[in-house]
């Protein structure tokens, strides 16, 4: 792999000189605690040392809310074509959104591949950066700690410098193109890095243990646990919507003023809703708070493993940070574990 | 390792969109009982027509242009070439909406999808229909399939339960098999009349589960049990199937579940890590018995 390094000092001149492949967008502090990522307007904005942002980067292919066909009474229906002008590049991802990416990646493949998803996804670039953990992060247990793919260039901060790891032929173009920013790595860079990753390994605070975790959670499916959590959860959805992969959504019409043309639109949806499962007539399928609340535990470590052979889950942490209720994920596995009361 | 983003995803891009329906008009609608109607559909355009193939059990999404979509099965069998026949129940938006319209109005359908019957797989063993209610709509797509193809299959037996006679879909259908050999077609209802001036039942009383004492020499080894009806019939009738040795995985049910997209994404109708649209609708036992809240 091509390896190089982007000193410090560069690094604003960088971001900016990336501009010429594409709109750049970057992790920008909103409020005190809180970042999003933006379209970029000043590199000066780039919060180089966040750690998460509210919403993950899903929202450029899986948009909150999209219209997938217009429609018309006596023309029928009309695709509508999404995709962007220009390459989007996503700068500042860090290894756990990247994971995402490819985990949304696969379930809108698949026996149908899911062309909406798609059409915006060929003009994605990823360009990820390292980062420190912190008492949310559980990347480590997932295994999504690192990346070794699904990124065109991945910049791990060392002291002074930034090394660059190039992915992909367009990660080669884009170095390329900002060539009298970067200099060689040397052996001390990669001494550096070496040293850094394992220091790494002991800055995380929380695990989460998935030895067997499959076939415990079908072993204690009706476990009391479950009623707790269920009496604690708000069914607010928030956990969903802030997941980078949670993918659920709904489909419905609207129509225009004129009463004969319209659209069909998708939307994020979280089953944690009582209406997620609801059928014409009105039953649902999953009536309690409990149930709702398991169902996305057990989807996320033991259907998704079942189904992909890994978690749908890349331990982000923004779920515990979007809990109202206080809900922490690692501590409903624990519990179920027994490890903890 | 390395893969290209950029590129990798073009093609992807550019396949056929999965969520276009293409445009249809309904033929002729057919009164069965009170909010149950039979539709009859054809593509509009005759090359949709000519490609398109399905399997007993089988569902398709239709949409009411300007209230929205929703599943619905296949009540035809694709060894009747012609119409498409949707059998529906007034029940929610969108199939209020198909009541308000009239012959010839163009509505929007796409699919089939869903695994449907594995009538491959069954030639050769007995086939046990077992309809509750509007159960009977996917299974008379499964029934009418056997007919047609009747020497591959042994011995045929529906036994279909309504709550009242009025209830029964596709009556005057079923009634007419009655006196034939080639299939045992048992049909009760729970209650002889509701309206007093309804058609008079001269049939069986008793719950469809009552039917079963009326098989005999059914080898369950090699026999199909096919079941179709509302969560609470499952029980009962899985039950029955049990104890008559029926093997878990000859046991296979149809299962109704909130589908938004039909095609594996949007989430809705999963159950545990199967996703009833594309993995069902049709189950086995195992499979129910395997994964949380299948039956009710």
């Amino acid at each position: 792999m091509k390896v190089l390094k982007l000193p410090k000092e560069n690094r604003e001149k960088f971001a900016r000189a990336l501009q010429y492949f594409g709109d750049v967008h970057i992790p920008v502090a909103r409020g005190k605690e809180s970042f999003v990522f933006k379209k970029m307007s000043d590199p000066a904005d780039i919060a180089w040392e966040y750690l998460r942002t509210i919403a993950p980067p899903k929202k450029y292919i899986l948009p909150s809310r999209e219209a997938l066909l217009r429609y018309d009474e006596t023309a029928g229906y009309e695709a509508v074509e999404p995709g962007y002008d220009r390459t989007q590049i996503l700068f500042g991802l860090h290894p756990c959104d990247i994971h995402g990416l490819s985990i949304m990646d696969m379930v809108y493949d698949g026996e149908y591949n899911d062309t909406y998803y798609f059409q915006r996804r060929k003009d994605i670039a990823v360009i990820g950066l390292s980062c420190t953990p912190d008492d949310k992060c559980f990347c480590r247990s997932m295994g999504t700690d690192s990346v070794d793919s699904g990124y065109d260039l991945f910049l791990s901060e060392l002291e002074e410098s930034y090394m660059i790891a190039v992915g992909t032929g367009f990660g080669d173009q884009m170095v390329s193109h900002t060539r009298h920013l970067l200099h060689e790595s040397t052996g001390e860079d990669r001494k550096e890095y070496l040293q850094r990753r394992n220091e790494r390994k002991d800055q995380f605070q929380i695990e989460l243990d998935t030895s067997d975790l499959p076939y415990i959670l079908d072993l204690e499916k009706g476990s009391e646990v479950w009623d707790d959590i269920g009496a604690q959860c708000l069914v607010c959805g928030s956990c969903s919507m802030v997941c980078p992969t949670c993918s659920c959504f709904n489909m419905y019409d609207r129509q225009n003023l004129d009463g004969v043309s319209g659209e069909r639109f998708r939307e994020w949806d979280s089953c944690l809703f009582k209406n997620y499962t609801r059928v014409a007539g009105g039953e649902t399928f999953r009536d309690t708070r409990a149930d709702r609340v398991k169902n996305r535990y057990v989807h996320k470590q033991g259907h998704f493993v079942e189904e992909y052979g890994r978690p749908g889950c890349v331990g982000c942490g923004r779920c515990i940070d979007a809990c109202p209720a206080g809900i922490n994920v690692v501590e409903v596995f624990q519990r179920l574990r027994g490890v903890v009361a | 390792m390395l893969r290209s983003n950029i590129y990798e995803f073009q093609s992807k891009a550019h396949e056929e969109n999965p969520y276009f329906p293409k445009l249809a008009r309904i033929v002729r609608r057919v009164p069965m009982v009170e909010d149950n109607h039979l539709f009859l559909v054809r593509f509009d355009n005759p090359a949709d027509d000519e490609q398109f193939d399905y399997i007993p059990g089988q569902f398709m999404e239709i949409s009411v242009i300007g209230t929205g979509e929703c599943p619905i099965s296949l009540s035809s069998t694709p060894t009747r070439k012609g119409m498409l026949e949707f059998c529906v129940r007034r029940m929610g938006r969108v199939t209020n909406a198909l009541y308000q319209l009239r012959d010839n109005d163009v509505i929007g359908i796409r699919g089939p999808y869903g695994n449907g019957f594995p009538v491959h797989e069954m030639e050769g063993s007995n086939l046990l229909l077992i309809a509750g209610g509007l159960g009977m709509a996917p299974l008379r797509s499964m029934l009418n399939y056997a007919l047609d193809n009747r020497r591959k299959y042994e011995r045929l037996i529906l036994m279909y339960g309504s709550k009242y006679p009025e209830d029964i879909l596709f009556r005057d259908e079923l009634e007419s098999l009655r006196g034939r050999q080639d299939i045992d077609c048992m049909l009760t209802v729970e209650q002889s009349y509701s309206l007093p001036d309804a058609k008079p039942w001269g049939g069986r009383i008793g719950m469809v589960t009552d039917l079963f004492k009326d098989i005999r020499d059914l080898d369950p080894e090699n026999t199909y049990a096919i079941a179709c009806g509302p969560p609470i019939f499952y029980k009962y009738v899985i039950d029955k199937l049990i104890e008559r040795h029926f093997p878990k995985d000859r046991i296979l049910i149809s299962l109704e579940r909130r589908m938004e997209c039909g095609i594996g994404k949007c989430g809705h109708c999963g159950i545990g890590y199967k996703y009833t649209c594309i993995d069902g609708p049709v189950f086995t036992y195992w499979d129910a018995l395997n994964l949380p809240e299948m039956i009710a």
